[in-house]
């Protein structure tokens, strides 16, 4: 079973959420992988003592041209859907921070002066983390290439019972790329203007995908109605409801878990777990609840 | 000689456009005989990303020797200079028209681009 955390809008709890349920499962006996792929900037660790036991280099391909054999046809520099090389006058000059690997150039050139070779992107690393088999990726500082990156690590996890995918934050390619192949996404969002607009924006995009997906409501006691309206017209179930507390803020900012923090709090984890499971069921989860009472 | 021009529409006597890879046309003028012809860049202001790099690439192709334009980012520097394009600027806020601007040229009161003028905007 792989399930994503993504939220749209950045810092709605993601990771913390991830992180916690992660914990709970493993607490439970599970066997959970865990995998960051917010390989800009990936955060899952600090709340996972470890040490990195495999580390994998990540890599995408770079067009290298024989230029001294070059008719300057131009026919690379026109396939290119990233403007990444560009050939006037047989000067051939590549851009490699646009190229996205797609080979095109070297398949169609002619003059077959086109070799690719690996250029590094970043490092995959893996660890054992609590009991939880956990992985992520790390994009090298300046590079742009967020979909390759997240590809290979994906493509280094192993079997497990339970993967839990922490997405990066936003709707474009790295977030398609996070979520491609899972069975649900948990969007964490937050009740408020700016969380619902950036959550309506995922939404819209995993329905083209045909992703199901349940939301949790982080800081549930803090903004207005908005969100509960949205889930409830979506029809999106809401898996569970995280207050706003002063001392789930403290644990955070210490790199603690607060299922092993604040114990009160594991019950939550392990109903929104719950929840999560009913939903791939197809029994739904909790429904969204009558607080939004403004609906006409 | 021949002379690119960024402009906002194809015309000798239309306003000059200030930004180079995603300039609506290039209006290319032979210095002697002062003949020009448009070339359309609707294709480079649609693209994703490296709009001034395939821009600079026209302009090369098109044998101008000297480019007038606003602002030039890094890429396209790095290709015009490759193509041994000279690259000169006019102040944004003046609204010169294209004729303005060849002649400023020519009176040599352009400033020369010695390197980019602005942060690279693709990604």
């Amino acid at each position: 079973m792989k399930i994503a955390f993504a939220s749209g809008k950045g810092g709605t709890g993601k990771t913390t959420v991830a992180v916690n349920v992660a914990y709970i499962l493993q607490q439970c006996g599970a066997d959970v992988q865990l995998i960051d792929c917010d390989v800009e900037e990936p955060n899952a660790h600090l709340f996972l003592p470890h040490r990195i036991e495999r580390t994998i280099p990540a890599t995408v391909k770079r067009p290298v041209a024989a230029e001294d054999h070059c008719t300057g046809c131009g026919v690379c520099a026109d396939y290119c859907e990233f403007n990444a090389i560009t050939v006037f006058k047989n000067t051939v000059i590549i851009f490699p921070e646009l190229c996205h690997g797609c080979g095109v150039c070297a398949w169609f050139c002619p003059e077959r002066i086109i070799t690719e070779t690996d250029r590094p992107i970043g490092v995959i690393e893996g660890a054992m983390a609590k009991g939880i088999r956990f992985l992520q990726g790390r994009l090298n500082i300046g590079e742009v290439m967020a979909p390759p990156m997240i590809r290979q690590v994906k493509e280094q996890a192993q079997a497990a019972a339970v993967t839990l995918i922490d997405c990066p934050p936003g709707n474009s390619c790295p977030l398609i790329e996070a979520v491609r192949g899972v069975d649900l996404v948990i969007l964490v969002s937050e009740p408020t203007p700016f969380g619902l607009y950036d959550l309506s924006l995922t939404v819209a995009s995993l329905k083209e995908l045909g992703l199901p997906a349940g939301v949790v409501v982080n800081r549930c006691n803090i903004g207005n109605d908005e969100l509960y309206l949205f889930c409830h017209q979506e029809n999106i179930p809401i898996l569970a409801e995280i207050p706003h507390d002063r001392r789930i803020a403290e644990s955070y900012s210490r790199g603690g878990l607060i299922s092993e923090d604040l114990p009160e709090y594991r019950g939550l984890f392990a109903s929104l777990w719950k929840n999560v499971l009913a939903l791939i069921a197809g029994k739904g989860g909790q429904r969204p609840t009558d607080r939004g009472g403004t609906a006409a | 000689m021949k002379i690119a021009v960024t402009a906002q529409n194809p015309g000798w006597t239309e306003l000059l456009m200030t930004r180079f890879g995603r300039a609506a046309c290039f209006v290319v003028v032979d210095g002697e005989t002062k003949e020009w012809q448009a070339v359309e860049n609707q294709q480079n202001r649609q693209a994703t990303q490296g709009a001034g790099i395939q821009a600079a690439r026209t302009i090369i192709e098109q044998g101008a020797e000297v480019l007038i334009s606003g602002n030039v980012g890094p890429k396209a520097f790095r290709v015009l200079q490759a193509g041994a394009v000279r690259m000169f600027r006019t102040d944004p806020a003046s609204q010169k028209t294209v004729a303005d601007a060849v002649a400023d040229w020519e009176q040599g009161k352009l400033e020369e681009i010695q390197a980019a003028t602005v942060e690279g905007h693709s990604i």
